[in-house]
C-alpha cells in the first residue's frame, strides 16, 4: 500500500530537512513542473480527481481554473495554504506540517506555477508553534537554494513565500474569512461573487487550497493522474489522512487509500473501543458533519458516499461516540464552541446558535421541555443552507439535526427525568 | 510607545505585505510576546505605527482568541474545551485546575503566576485531553500530570 503523503516523515517525531527531503527524491516534481506549461499541470491536477480535503471536496484542477491567465491578468496572482486547522477533532494537517514541511513547499512551487501565482502564504494557526517554526526553518532552507524567491529553479519566474501565524480563531479557516484576516481584518466571510479565484486577496486572483490538498500536489505531477487514481478504492482518487479520537484504544492518525471504511479505521487502525466501552456513532469529519452511527460503519470513507448516508467525508478526522458519554452533553459542547467561534457577521448564525446552546445548556440541566426538541429542529433549518453568509452555521447544524435523529430518546429522556443521566451516574 | 525592538520585529512582518495595516495581527502578537498582553495604549501604537485607526486594531484584537486585551499572569494557561478533549475528560481537567489554583476560568492567580482560560480544539485530539502553556503543548493529561507540568512554570 502506497502512503505518498507520508512517506518521508521520520518516525521519531522530528522534521526532515531539505537535504533529506532532496535525498528522498524531492523537488525533482518541482524541477519537472517547471519544464512544463501552467495548464498542462492544471490538467493533470484536473484529470487525477484531486478533491479539496479542508472538507467541501471541491475538484482541485477546476477550481485552478477559474484564474485569470494571459498578458492580461491583474498581478499580483495569490496562492495561499489554509493551515488553519481548528476543525474540532481535527489534527491530520499538523502532522504534514509538522513532519515534512517541504512537501507543502514543494507542492505550493507547483500550484504557483499552475496558475502562475507571484506570491503566496502559509496562512497557519497560531496555536502550531511548532509547525510554524519548522515550516519558517524549511522556507529559508528553500529560499538558499534558489527554490523560492527570484528566478525559482532558473525558470525565469518569482515566487515570494511567507508564514502568517494567525491569532486564533475558528472563521479563519473559511476561505473568504480567511482571505480578510490576511489583509488585516477581522474574518469575517465575504459575499460570493466575486469569487476569490478572481477577485480574492488585496482584490487579486487568489487561490485558498487546503494543506494536505497541496501536499497531493507533488506527487500527481512526478507519477500521473492514472496512478493518483489507483491510489483509491472508490471513485473518490488519492490516499486520505483519516484520524480517529475519542474513547477507542488507539487514537491517531493514518493514510490510507480514499474509500477506506469506516469500521476498518474503528477496529483496525483505532483497535476498537475502549474497554467496557461500546459504539454509538461518529462524526464522520469532524464537529461540523452529521453524525454516524453502527448501522453506516461499512459505508466507504470518501466524498460520494458519506454524501449518500446523509453525512460528509469533512477532514476524514473522526469522533466517535461511546455508550457512556451524554450524546446530548456532546451536541451542546459542539454548539456551545459553534456559537462562540461565530464570527457575527450574518443574523441566523450568531443569534440561531446561541439560542441553541441556550437550549441545549437548559436539556442537558433538567429544564428542557419537548418543545425545545421542535425550536431546536427550526434553527437548524434557519441556519441551513442558503440562509447564511458562509458554511459556518449549515456545519454547526449537522451535528445537532442528526443528533436529535440518531439520539432522540436521549434527549426526551433529559427531558423526562429532568436530569442528565450521564452525569448524574457517573 | 513601542519599543525599537518591536517596531524592528513589525516592521519585518509588514514587509511581507502589499499593505501596511495587513501586519495588524503579527504586530499585536509581537507585542503581546514582549509584554504578555496588549493594552489600549498599545492599540494606539500599534494604529499610528501601521498608519490605521485605533478602532481597525482594536476590532482586529478582540477578535482572536490568543490575544490579550487585559493583563494575564506570567504563564497562560489555556485548556481545550472542544469537542474531543470534552470526551476524553476536560471536564475534569477543568476541576482539577480551578481547585490547584484556587481561581476561576478566565482569573489570575493571587501571586500573578497563572492566568486559566479555556480555548478550541488544538488540533491533537488523538492525545486528549490537552492544554497549552505560553504556547507550548501538552498532551493525555491527568490530574498528577498536570501537577507535573505546572511545577515547571514558575
Amino acid at each position: 500500500m502506497e502512503t505518498p503523503l507520508t512517506a518521508k516523515i521520520r518516525p521519531d517525531g522530528e522534521v526532515i530537512d531539505l537535504a533529506a527531503y532532496e535525498r528522498a527524491g524531492g523537488y525533482q516534481a518541482a524541477r519537472k513542473a517547471m519544464q512544463m506549461a501552467p495548464a498542462e499541470i492544471v490538467d493533470q491536477v484536473k484529470k487525477s480527481g484531486l478533491r479539496g480535503r479542508g472538507g467541501a471536496g471541491f475538484p482541485t484542477g477546476q477550481k485552478w481554473s477559474f484564474v485569470p491567465s494571459g498578458p492580461d491578468a491583474p498581478r499580483p496572482k495569490y496562492l495561499v495554504a489554509n493551515g488553519d486547522e481548528m476543525e474540532p477533532g481535527t489534527f491530520k494537517d499538523r502532522v504534514l506540517l509538522e513532519g515534512d514541511p517541504h512537501e507543502l513547499i514543494e507542492g505550493m512551487i507547483i500550484a504557483a506555477r499552475a496558475i502562475d501565482a507571484e506570491r503566496g502564504y502559509v496562512f497557519l494557526r497560531g496555536e502550531y508553534t511548532d509547525a510554524g517554526e519548522r515550516i519558517e526553518r524549511a522556507l529559508h532552507e528553500a529560499a538558499s537554494k534558489g527554490y523560492l524567491g527570484k528566478d525559482i529553479f532558473g525558470s525565469g519566474a518569482d515566487f515570494d513565500l511567507r508564514l502568517h501565524m494567525s491569532g486564533g480563531r475558528y472563521m479563519c479557516g473559511e476561505e473568504t474569512g480567511l482571505l480578510n484576516a490576511l489583509e488585516g481584518k477581522r474574518a469575517n466571510p465575504r459575499a460570493k461573487p466575486p469569487f476569490p479565484q478572481v477577485s480574492g486577496l488585496f482584490g487579486k486572483p487568489t487561490i485558498v487550497q487546503n494543506i494536505e490538498t497541496l501536499c497531493n500536489i507533488p506527487h500527481i505531477v512526478e507519477k500521473g493522474p492514472e496512478w493518483f487514481q489507483k491510489l483509491s478504492l472508490t471513485g473518490d482518487a488519492g490516499t486520505k489522512l483519516y484520524g480517529a479520537s475519542g474513547k477507542v484504544k488507539k487514537p491517531g492518525c493514518w493514510e490510507l487509500p480514499m474509500g477506506t471504511t469506516m469500521r476498518e479505521l474503528l477496529e483496525k487502525h483505532a483497535g476498537g473501543m475502549q474497554d467496557g466501552l461500546k459504539f454509538r456513532g461518529a462524526l464522520p469529519g469532524g464537529a461540523s458533519t452529521d453524525f454516524l452511527t453502527a448501522d453506516h460503519l461499512d459505508v466507504p470513507m470518501d466524498f460520494t458516499e458519506v454524501a449518500k448516508v446523509g453525512s460528509r467525508l469533512g477532514t476524514g478526522t473522526m469522533i466517535v461516540l461511546d455508550d457512556k458519554t451524554c450524546p446530548v452533553g456532546m451536541v451542546y459542547n459542539l454548539e456551545h464552541f459553534f456559537a462562540q467561534e461565530s464570527c457575527g457577521w450574518c443574523t441566523p448564525c450568531w443569534s440561531g446558535l446561541h439560542w441553541a446552546e441556550e437550549i441545549l445548556a437548559s436539556i442537558e440541566a433538567g429544564r428542557g421541555s419537548m418543545e425545545d426538541l421542535a425550536k431546536l429542529e427550526h434553527i437548524c433549518k434557519m441556519v441551513g443552507p442558503g440562509n447564511t453568509f458562509c458554511a459556518l452555521a449549515p456545519g454547526a447544524a449537522e451535528p445537532l439535526q442528526s443528533g436529535l435523529k440518531y439520539f432522540r430518546e436521549d434527549f426526551e429522556r433529559h427531558i423526562r427525568e429532568k436530569r442528565c443521566p450521564w452525569r448524574d451516574g457517573r | 510607545m513601542l519599543t525599537p525592538e518591536e517596531q524592528r520585529e513589525i516592521e519585518v512582518e509588514a514587509a511581507h505585505y502589499p499593505v501596511r495595516r495587513a501586519a495588524c495581527i503579527d504586530a499585536l502578537r509581537v507585542v503581546q510576546k514582549h509584554r504578555g498582553w496588549v493594552s489600549d495604549e498599545a492599540v494606539r501604537d500599534i494604529a499610528e505605527f501601521l498608519e490605521t485607526s485605533a478602532e481597525d486594531i482594536d476590532s482586529v484584537a478582540t477578535f482572536y482568541n490568543l490575544i490579550h486585551r487585559k493583563p494575564v499572569g506570567r504563564h497562560v494557561i489555556m485548556v481545550c474545551d472542544s469537542v474531543s478533549c470534552w470526551v476524553m475528560g476536560y471536564d475534569k481537567m477543568r476541576e482539577h485546575l480551578k481547585t490547584r489554583l484556587g481561581v476561576e476560568m478566565g482569573q489570575t492567580t493571587g501571586d500573578g503566576r497563572f492566568t486559566l482560560l479555556p480555548v478550541v480544539c488544538l488540533g491533537a485530539c488523538d492525545r486528549a485531553p490537552t492544554m497549552i502553556v505560553d504556547g507550548q503543548l501538552h498532551a493525555n493529561l491527568d490530574p498528577p500530570k498536570i501537577d507535573e507540568i505546572l511545577e515547571r512554570y514558575k
